[in-house]
C-alpha cells in the first residue's frame, strides 16, 4: 500500500485539490494499485498547491502544483515509486523554500494527517501538554513568560503577562478564548493551523487553561471559515475521546472543555472585546477598558484572549522550554513570526522565520516579487489596518519594534504586495472605506470619521480642493488616532498617513484637479 | 422658582469606601478608589465635557469629547472609562485635547441639523460653542431625511438628531430592564432602532428614561413642543402606586409642561413608569367638576352650588340622620389617594364631629391583612425595609405581586438585582413577567391554584423546619420561644408537608422543597409580597405565615432581608398611619385604650368612642338593614371597586345623604347627594407615605381648581356639624400628627424640606428615621410565631362554576381607571380582557378575541376573551381598570377572616360564548338580611381560622370585641339562629358577656 498526501488545506482545494484527491483514488482503483490517500494540511507553499505528496522507501516526494489532468501522466511516470515527472519538486523536506523556514509554530503543518492523535503524538504533540500536567498553575504561567511569547493578533503583548493577571484574579469561574476571526487581508495563518493541526491549538488552549485555572474554553472562528470550523469540530470531539480533553485529561484531576463558536461576521468582531460581546451573543460592539478582559471578560469572569497562532505556539514552548524558543529572535521580539505572502506577489504562502529577517528577504527571497512581473511599488503590513511601506524601505528588520519605527506595524504578520499600477489614494480611500463598512459604530471618531475620511478623499480624487481636503484628511488622522475607542478606528489613519507620506504623488496630480 | 438642573456627574459613585488622592489641572482631590476621572473632577469643580455620560449609567466611552491627559501615561484616554489611582495626575484641557474635543464635535456636527426643534434641550450646539468648534468643512451624507417616530403618545424620536450615544439604549437595559432599544446596523449607518419597529409596536414599556437619558432632541416629551420650555421647577410626589416616586414637575407659568423623576428621590432615585411620567393629563381634565354640586335626590339631576350651600345642605341633613337613626348612623371612608393631612382630618371630622369610629379607608380592600398579620407578629404594620435593600437580596421570594404591572419602579430595582445573580422564588397562579423576561430567569415558579397561599407557605415552612434549615440562633435572641415552639410543632405537622398539600396546590412537593430550600439557605432572603397574598379568606393567616418563614430563617433586621408589602395606591400607607381604621387612632393604637384616647381628647376638645365603628362592608350592611345612612366618601370609587357590587349599590341607593369628594364624578357619585370638588395632586400641600415608610412631600405646582383644599372642605364640613376645625396650614396637621402620634414625632414639613423625606418611625430615637426596621429588637419586643392552619375557602369551583376566576392590574392602567382612562395610556389597554388557558377555551368553543359571558354566583359580565398560557388550566384572569366590563359584578363577598378585606383573588366562574359585546351589567337578587347572614359569616370564618390552640373561644372572643362594632355584637346575640354558629363561637360569645377578655 502507498500513502499519498493531497492536502485538504481550502487554499488547496481552492486549487483543485479535491478533484486531484479523486482522480489519483479511480486511478489507483483502475489500475489495481493499493493507495491510500492522506487529507493533509498545507505546507504553506501556495503557489505549489495542489501539492502532492507520494511517501517512498526514500521519504516524501513532492509533485506540484498537480492538476487533475495530469495524474494520468504522473501514474505513467510511475509517480508512486518516486518516478520523475516534470511536476516532480523530489524530496518534500528539502524544497528549498521550505527547507529554509525556521519552522516551530508550523512544524507539522502539511505534514501530519490532522485528524490522527497518534500521527501528532509520534511528532511530537502532547508533549507540552504532558509537561504541564506535572506543573504548578504558576510554574507554567513562568515558563511562558520566561519564553518571551508576544500575541501574535497583533498588538505583541507578552502571553505570559496576560496569562498572570488572569491567574492572580480570583473568580468562581474563568475562560479562555482563542481569537480565531482571522479578518485581515492576506492573512491565512490562523485557518492553516485550525485545519493543518487542530491538535496544537487545543493543545495550548488546554494548558492555558491549567495555567490560569480556567475549565472552559472557547474558539471564535470567523464564519468564513467552513472547513476550519469542521475541522475543530471534529479534533474537539476526537480529543475528547482520547482523554487529552474534556475530564481527567491524560488520566490527571484537571479537566478543560472546549466549544466553537461562529464568528458574527464582522471585522471588529476580531477586536477582542467585541469579540467577547459575540461569543455572549450581543452585537459585536467594543468594550471601554479597564476593566481589562482578563480581569473582567467572558460573562464578566477573567479571561484569556489569545490568537490563534499564540496559542499553538505555547505547547512547543512547553515541550521545547523557554531558552530555547527565547534564543531565536532580536531584542525584545523573540521566537519566531509566521510571515504570511499575499497579494501580487510571485510565491505566496506561509514563511516561518524567527524574527529579524528583513522585509526585502520576504518579498524576495521568498516571494519572487510580483505575481504581474511589473516593478514593486509598495507592500502593505499587518492587514488593512497596517502601513503601506515603500520599496526603499525593504530593509527594515522583521520585528515589532523596528517596524513600528519605520511608521508601520507587524500587526498578525501578513503581507500584500502591490505592482506600480497601484493607485495609493484609492488604496488610502479603501482604508476608510473598509473601516466605514466595519465599525462596529461605537465611538464618534470611527463611527463618522470613517465616512467623513471616505467621503474627503474622493474629493481629492476629484480633484477638489486638494490642499484644504488634504489638512481636513490628516486633522482627521488625529482625531481617529488620538480619539477612536479601540484599534480598529485607530489604526485607520495607519494606511492613509503612509500612502499620503511615501506617496504624495498621487494624491497632488490628479487629474481635472481644481487647486 | 427657576428651572432645576441637578448635577451630572457623568458616572455612577464609586461602591469603594477606601480613598485616593489625585491631583486634576492642578486641584488635589480626595475621592473613593474606583471613581472615573470624570466624576473626581467634577468633585473638583472642573467639567470635563461629555455626551454619552450621564451618573445614572455605566459608563460607555463612546462620545470621546472626554478625553484627558494622564501623566505618564500615553494616548488620550476617556476620563468616564478611566479610574482614578492614588498620585494620578490629570490634565483636563491641552491644545492637543481641544483639538481632539473640536475634532469630535465637527464629525458631530457634521450629521446633526443647524438648528434643534427642541432648543435647549438639545445639548449640541452649546457643545459645539463650548469646545470651540469655528466650522465645519465636512460635507457627505447625513441622517437628516429619516423620519420622526410619532408613534408613542407621549414622545417623539427624531432620528435625525440623535447622535448615538447609546444613553437610551442603555438606560433601557440598565435602569428599566426592558431591553426594548437597540442599536440597528453598524459603523456610520448605526441607528438607534426600538428592535426594527415603531416605538409604540415595539416592547417599550413608556417609562421615560430613555427621553430622560437623551442628551439632545432625539427624544423628546411632546408636551415641549406643544406647550412649551418649562420655566422652573417643583419637586413633588407622584400620586399613582405605593411606590411614591419623587417627580420634578417642570411648569411654564401653572401650566405642567413635563414630570421628570428626581434624581435625589428617595424611593426611585431618576426613575419613573409610563403612568407617574407621562399619565399626569387627567389631572388639568376637562372631566374636573370643580365647583360643589348638589341634589335632593339621587333621582334629580345636579346642580351646582356655592361651597356654602353645599356644605350647609350635607350637614343638615347628616345631623336630621342622626336625629333619627342615631349617632352611629354615619360615618365615612378615607381615601389613600389623599394626603396624610386630608386623611387626619378627615378621621378627626368623624371622631370628633361626628361622634362615633365609623371611619374606615380603602386600604380595607387591598391591605388590611397587612396590618393585621405584622402587628401580630412583628408589632408593627409597615414593610421592614427600604426599596434599595433589595439589591442586596441573595433570593427573593415574590408571592402574589406582579411588580412589572404594578410598580414598576421598584420592579427595575428588582431587576437590576436579578440581573446582577439574585434568585427568585415566583409564587403566583399566573405566569407573571418575572418568572422569565430579558436576563432574568426565575430559579422556581410555583404556580398555585388561587386560594391555597396559606397551604404554600406552611409546606415551604415545614421543610424549612424538618430540613434543619431553621435559624435558632437568631430565633433564640430574638423571638417569643413560647410562640415558636408551638408553631414547630404545629409546622411539622405531617399535614403541612409539600407532599400532603401538593393535591390543594397543584405544585409538585420536590419544587416546594427546592424553593424553601434556596430561601433558606441564601445568606439574605427577602420576600416581597402583594394583594396576591391580602386578598384571600386567609390573607391575614397568609401574611403572618410569611412573617413565621421570615422569623424561622433569620432574615429579618438588617439590609437583603425582610418582608415587604408592596402597596398599592400612593399613600395607603400613610392612610392606615393616619387613623383610618374604625379600631385604630394614628399610630395603629387601639381605639380601647383610654390613655390613648386621652391624647387626642385633650387637643381635639371632644370625647372619642371606646368601642371600634364600622369597617366598610359593615356599613353596607348596616346601611340595607337601615341602620347606617349617611356617609363621607373621600376620593373612593366604592360603586367600581368594591366587590360584589350589586350589594354595594343596594347599600349606596339606601342611604339618605351620600357626600363624594373626587375630581370626576364616578360610579360611586351616581349614589350621591352632594359632590364636593377634590383637588389633584398637582394642587395638594402635603405628605404621602409610600410602601417603605417613606413620609414624601406633595407640594402644590399650580393654583387649586376649586378655590379650596380637600382638609379644609373638611374642617367646613366639620364646623357646620358642629366641630370647630381650624389649621393655618397643612404644615400644622402635620405638627398635631407629630404631636400625637409617637412615630411622627420628629415629622415636620420643615425637616422634611431640609432632608428630602423621613422613613418612620422617626422621633427623638431616630431622628433621621428608619430605612430598615426591627434591626436590634422587634417593634413588639420579641417576634411573635403565629401558628397558620390552612383553611380552605368556601369559594370553590363547582359543577356549576368551575372555574377560578382571580383579578389583577395592567402597566398603562391604574386600578379602577378614573386617571388613566383619561390619558392616552388608553393606547396600550382600552378594555379589559379576560385571560383564559387554552384547554379551557377549546372545552368551551371560545377562540381568541371573541366575547365571552363571565358569570358567578353573584352576578355576570361579557368581556373579550385572551387565550393565553399565562394562566393555568382551571383559572381565568381579568383587570378591573373599565367601569363597562364590571368585573366587580362577578366578586363576592367573601373576605379575610380577620380584617374582611375582600376575597378578589377567588371566584368560582363560568365561561360561555357570547354573540353580543358588553352591554347590560347582570346583578344577582340578594337576600332579605344581608347584614345577619354577614354576621354569621364572619363569626364562623373567625372561629375557623384563629390560631388554633387550648382555648380558641377566647382568641375568637378577643377578636371580636376588638374589631367589632356593639350593634354588630348585639346582633350576633340577640338575631342569630344559634344552630347557624360553630360551638366555639357559642363559647366565645359566653365569654364576651362575662367581660373575660377584655
Amino acid at each position: 500500500m502507498t500513502i499519498v498526501y493531497v492536502p485538504g488545506d481550502s487554499a488547496a482545494r481552492s486549487v483543485g485539490a479535491d478533484q486531484v484527491a479523486i482522480e489519483i483514488a479511480s486511478q489507483a482503483n483502475a489500475r489495481g494499485l493499493d493507495v491510500q490517500i492522506v487529507r493533509n494540511g498545507s505546507r504553506g507553499a501556495l503557489f505549489l498547491e495542489p501539492l502532492v505528496e507520494v511517501l517512498t522507501s526514500s521519504g516524501r516526494i513532492a509533485f506540484g502544483p498537480v492538476s487533475a489532468d495530469e495524474i494520468n501522466s504522473l501514474f505513467e511516470a510511475d509517480f508512486l515509486n518516486g518516478g520523475d515527472h516534470v511536476l516532480a519538486l523530489g524530496k518534500s523536506d528539502e524544497i528549498a523554500w521550505l527547507a529554509k523556514q525556521d519552522r516551530v509554530t508550523f512544524a507539522r503543518v502539511g505534514i501530519i494527517d490532522p485528524l490522527s492523535i497518534s500521527d501528532y503524538e509520534s511528532h511530537g504533540g502532547l508533549t507540552g501538554l504532558r509537561k504541564a500536567l506535572d506543573m504548578k498553575s504558576e510554574d507554567i504561567v513562568e515558563q511562558v513568560t520566561a519564553s518571551g511569547l508576544r500575541g501574535r493578533g497583533g498588538a505583541g503583548f507578552p502571553a505570559g503577562v496576560k496569562w498572570r493577571t488572569v491567574l492572580n484574579t480570583v473568580g468562581e469561574k474563568k475562560y479562555i478564548c482563542c481569537n480565531a476571526d482571522e479578518g485581515d487581508s492576506g492573512t491565512f495563518a490562523d485557518r492553516m493551523v485550525m485545519e493543518g493541526d487542530p491538535f496544537m491549538l487545543l493543545e495550548g488552549m488546554t494548558i492555558a487553561g491549567i495555567a490560569v485555572g480556567a475549565t472552559e474554553g472557547v474558539i471564535y472562528i470567523r464564519s468564513e471559515y467552513p472547513d476550519a470550523i469542521e475541522m475543530m469540530k471534529k479534533a474537539i470531539v476526537l480529543a475528547n475521546e482520547f482523554g487529552s480533553l474534556g475530564e481527567n485529561i491524560l488520566g490527571t484531576e484537571r479537566s478543560f472543555h472546549v466549544r466553537i463558536r461562529v464568528g458574527g461576521g464582522s471585522y471588529v468582531c476580531g477586536e477582542e472585546t467585541a469579540m467577547l460581546e459575540s461569543i455572549e451573543g450581543k452585537r459585536g460592539v467594543v468594550r471601554s477598558k479597564p476593566p481589562l478582559p482578563a480581569i473582567e471578560g467572558l460573562f464578566g469572569k477573567p479571561t484569556v484572549i489569545n490568537n490563534v497562532l499564540t496559542l499553538a505556539t505555547v505547547p512547543a514552548v512547553m515541550s521545547g522550554g523557554a531558552d530555547a524558543y527565547k534564543a531565536r529572535g532580536v531584542g525584545r521580539s523573540v521566537g519566531t513570526q509566521v510571515f504570511q505572502l499575499g497579494g501580487n506577489i510571485a510565491r505566496g504562502g506561509i514563511v516561518e522565520l524567527a524574527f529579524g529577517t528583513t522585509l526585502g528577504s520576504l518579498i524576495n527571497d521568498y516571494g519572487s516579487g510580483t505575481f504581474s512581473g511589473k516593478s514593486i511599488r509598495a507592500v502593505q503590513i499587518g492587514g488593512p489596518l497596517g502601513a503601506y511601506l515603500p520599496a526603499s524601505s525593504f530593509d527594515v528588520s522583521m520585528d515589532y519594534e523596528s517596524l513600528l519605527a519605520a511608521g508601520g506595524m507587524l500587526g498578525h504578520g501578513g503581507l500584500v504586495l502591490f505592482d506600480e499600477s497601484v493607485d495609493m489614494a484609492i488604496q488610502a480611500k479603501f482604508a476608510m472605506e473598509f473601516c466605514a463598512l466595519e465599525s462596529c459604530g461605537k465611538c464618534t471618531p470611527c463611527r463618522i470619521g470613517s465616512t467623513r475620511g471616505a467621503e474627503t478623499i474622493t474629493k481629492i480624487i476629484d480633484g477638489q480642493d486638494i490642499d484644504g481636503n488634504k489638512r481636513l484628511l490628516l486633522d482627521l488622522c488625529e482625531v481617529m488616532t488620538d480619539g477612536s475607542l479601540c484599534a480598529m478606528g485607530g489604526l485607520t489613519p495607519l494606511p492613509v498617513r503612509s500612502a499620503l507620506l511615501h506617496f504624495p504623488e498621487d494624491f497632488d496630480s490628479r487629474i481635472g484637479a481644481t487647486k | 422658582m427657576t428651572l432645576l438642573i441637578e448635577p451630572d456627574y457623568g458616572t455612577p459613585s464609586s461602591v469603594r469606601t477606601e480613598m485616593v488622592n489625585v491631583e486634576i489641572d492642578g486641584h488635589a482631590v480626595t475621592v473613593p478608589a474606583d471613581t472615573s476621572i470624570m466624576r473626581a473632577s467634577l468633585e473638583a469643580g472642573i467639567d470635563i465635557p461629555k455626551l454619552c455620560a450621564t451618573d445614572r449609567l455605566k459608563a460607555f466611552g463612546s462620545c470621546r469629547l472626554c478625553v484627558v491627559e494622564i501623566d505618564g501615561r500615553n494616548g488620550t484616554p476617556s476620563s468616564c472609562t478611566t479610574p482614578v489611582t492614588d498620585g494620578m495626575k490629570v490634565s483636563t484641557t491641552s491644545d492637543r485635547i481641544d483639538r481632539l474635543r473640536q475634532g469630535v464635535m465637527e464629525l458631530y456636527m457634521s450629521d446633526h441639523p443647524a438648528t434643534c426643534a427642541a432648543g435647549d434641550e438639545c445639548e449640541m450646539h452649546a457643545m459645539a460653542e463650548r469646545v470651540g468648534l469655528k466650522a465645519i468643512r465636512y460635507s457627505g451624507r447625513t441622517h437628516l431625511d429619516v423620519p420622526k417616530d410619532e408613534s408613542n403618545p407621549y414622545f417623539t424620536f427624531d432620528s435625525t438628531e440623535c447622535i448615538v450615544c447609546n444613553r437610551c439604549v442603555r438606560a433601557c437595559d440598565e435602569v428599566q430592564g426592558t431591553f426594548a432599544l437597540t442599536i440597528e446596523n453598524r459603523g456610520f449607518e448605526a441607528r438607534v432602532s426600538s428592535s426594527g419597529t415603531s416605538f409604540i409596536e415595539s416592547e417599550c414599556v413608556s417609562c421615560g428614561a430613555c427621553v430622560q437619558a437623551c442628551p439632545t432632541g432625539a427624544l423628546t416629551e411632546k408636551t415641549l413642543y406643544t406647550i412649551g420650555t418649562p420655566t422652573r421647577t417643583v419637586i413633588t410626589t407622584c400620586a399613582y402606586c405605593g411606590v411614591g416616586c419623587s417627580f420634578k414637575a417642570e411648569m411654564k407659568g401653572d401650566e405642567l409642561v413635563r414630570m421628570v423623576p428626581f434624581k435625589d428621590g428617595g424611593a426611585n432615585e431618576g426613575h419613573s413608569c409610563v403612568k407617574g411620567r407621562f399619565a399626569w393629563g387627567y389631572a388639568t381634565h376637562t372631566d374636573r367638576v370643580t365647583t360643589p354640586l348638589i341634589r335632593e335626590s339621587i333621582t334629580d339631576p345636579w346642580r351646582e352650588a356655592s361651597w356654602e350651600e353645599a356644605i350647609g345642605f350635607a350637614s343638615s341633613r347628616l345631623k336630621s340622620i342622626q336625629a333619627k337613626y342615631g349617632t352611629d348612623s354615619i360615618g365615612g371612608i378615607t381615601s389613600s389617594r389623599c394626603t396624610n393631612e386630608e386623611v387626619y382630618a378627615v378621621q378627626k371630622m368623624i371622631r370628633a364631629a361626628f361622634g362615633n369610629n365609623n371611619v374606615d379607608t380603602c386600604a380595607r380592600v387591598c391591605h388590611s391583612p397587612t396590618g393585621y398579620g405584622l402587628s401580630q407578629t412583628f408589632g408593627t404594620s409597615a414593610g421592614t425595609q427600604d426599596f434599595e435593600s433589595v439589591a442586596h437580596a441573595d433570593v427573593i421570594l415574590l408571592i402574589g405581586a406582579n411588580p412589572t404591572a404594578a410598580h414598576p419602579v421598584f420592579a427595575s430595582r428588582m431587576k437590576q438585582a436579578l440581573r446582577k445573580g439574585a434568585q427568585l422564588i415566583v409564587v403566583d397562579p399566573r405566569r407573571i413577567e418575572l418568572v422569565r423576561t430579558p436576563h432574568i430567569e426565575a430559579a422556581h415558579h410555583l404556580g398555585l391554584m388561587p386560594g391555597t397561599n396559606v397551604a404554600i407557605i406552611n409546606a415551604l415552612a415545614h421543610v424549612i423546619a424538618e430540613e434543619g434549615l431553621i435559624d435558632r440562633d437568631f430565633v433564640n435572641a430574638r423571638c417569643n420561644l413560647e410562640s415558636f415552639a408551638a408553631w414547630e410543632a404545629f409546622i411539622r405537622l405531617p399535614e403541612n408537608s409539600p407532599e400532603s398539600l401538593e393535591g390543594a396546590t397543584r405544585v409538585p412537593a420536590s419544587q416546594v422543597r427546592a424553593a424553601a430550600r434556596l430561601y433558606a439557605s441564601a445568606p439574605n432572603a427577602a420576600i416581597y409580597y402583594g394583594l396576591g397574598v391580602t386578598e384571600h379568606s386567609q390573607g391575614s393567616t397568609m401574611v403572618m405565615g410569611i412573617a413565621n418563614l421570615a422569623m424561622a430563617t433569620g432574615n429579618i433586621g438588617r439590609l437583603g432581608v425582610g418582608v415587604n408589602p408592596l402597596r398599592g395606591q400612593n399613600n395607603v400607607q400613610g392612610s392606615c398611619d393616619m387613623g383610618s381604621f374604625p379600631h385604630e387612632l394614628p399610630g395603629y393604637r387601639h381605639i380601647s385604650n383610654p390613655k390613648t384616647r386621652e391624647i387626642f381628647e385633650k387637643i381635639w376638645g371632644r370625647t372619642i368612642k371606646a368601642e371600634p365603628g364600622m369597617r366598610i362592608p359593615n356599613m353596607f350592611d348596616a346601611a340595607l338593614a337601615g341602620k347606617f345612612m349617611g356617609m363621607y366618601i373621600q376620593g373612593e370609587d366604592i360603586a367600581q371597586s368594591d366587590p360584589n357590587i350589586s350589594h354595594v349599590h343596594a347599600a349606596l341607593r339606601s342611604m339618605e345623604m351620600i357626600i363624594v369628594q373626587d375630581l370626576f364624578l364616578n360610579e360611586t357619585s351616581k349614589f350621591a347627594h352632594v359632590f364636593l370638588p377634590g383637588t389633584s395632586f398637582l394642587e395638594k400641600d402635603g405628605t404621602f407615605t409610600n410602601a417603605e415608610r417613606r413620609i414624601n412631600r406633595v407640594r402644590p405646582v399650580m393654583p387649586s381648581k376649586t378655590g379650596k383644599t380637600e382638609w379644609e372642605a373638611t374642617c367646613d364640613l366639620a364646623a357646620a356639624m358642629g366641630y370647630e376645625m381650624h389649621y393655618e396650614n397643612a404644615a400644622a396637621i402635620m405638627d398635631e400628627i407629630a404631636a400625637t402620634t409617637p412615630t411622627f414625632a420628629g415629622v415636620s414639613f420643615k425637616k422634611l424640606d431640609e432632608m428630602g423625606s423621613l422613613q418612620w418611625p422617626c422621633n427623638d430615637k431616630t431622628p433621621l428615621g428608619t430605612p430598615v426596621m426591627h434591626v436590634d429588637q422587634f417593634v413588639r419586643g420579641e417576634g411573635r410565631f403565629m401558628q397558620t392552619p390552612f383553611v380552605p375557602t368556601d369559594e370553590k369551583a363547582s359543577r356549576k362554576f368551575p372555574l377560578l376566576l382571580t383579578t389583577g392590574r395592567i402597566l398603562s392602567q391604574y386600578n379602577v381607571g378614573a386617571q388613566t382612562r383619561r390619558t392616552a395610556n388608553v393606547v396600550w389597554h382600552s378594555e379589559d380582557i379576560l385571560d383564559i388557558h387554552e384547554s379551557d377555551a377549546q372545552l368551551r368553543g371560545v377562540t381568541d378575541g371573541s366575547w365571552v359571558k363571565l358569570s358567578s354566583r353573584v352576578g355576570e359580565t361579557i368581556l373579550k376573551a385572551r387565550i393565553t398560557s399565562e394562566v393555568p388550566a382551571g383559572v381565568v384572569y381579568t383587570t378591573f381598570h373599565f367601569p363597562e366590563s364590571g368585573a366587580n359584578v362577578i366578586t363576592t363577598d367573601y373576605s379575610d377572616w380577620a380584617t374582611n378585606c375582600p376575597e378578589y383573588k377567588v371566584t368560582a366562574v363560568e365561561i360561555t360564548p357570547s354573540l353580543r359585546g358588553p352591554g347590560e351589567i347582570h346583578e344577582h337578587e340578594m337576600s332579605a338580611d344581608v347584614q345577619l347572614e354577614s354576621i354569621v359569616r364572619m363569626a364562623n370564618q373567625i372561629a375557623a381560622n384563629v390560631p388554633q390552640g387550648a382555648a380558641p373561644e377566647h382568641a375568637v372572643a378577643h377578636h371580636i370585641v376588638q374589631f367589632w362594632t356593639p350593634a354588630m355584637r348585639q346582633r350576633l346575640h340577640s338575631d342569630v339562629d344559634r344552630s347557624q354558629l360553630s360551638p366555639i363561637v357559642i363559647a366565645a360569645m359566653k365569654l364576651e358577656l362575662s367581660g373575660s377578655t377584655s
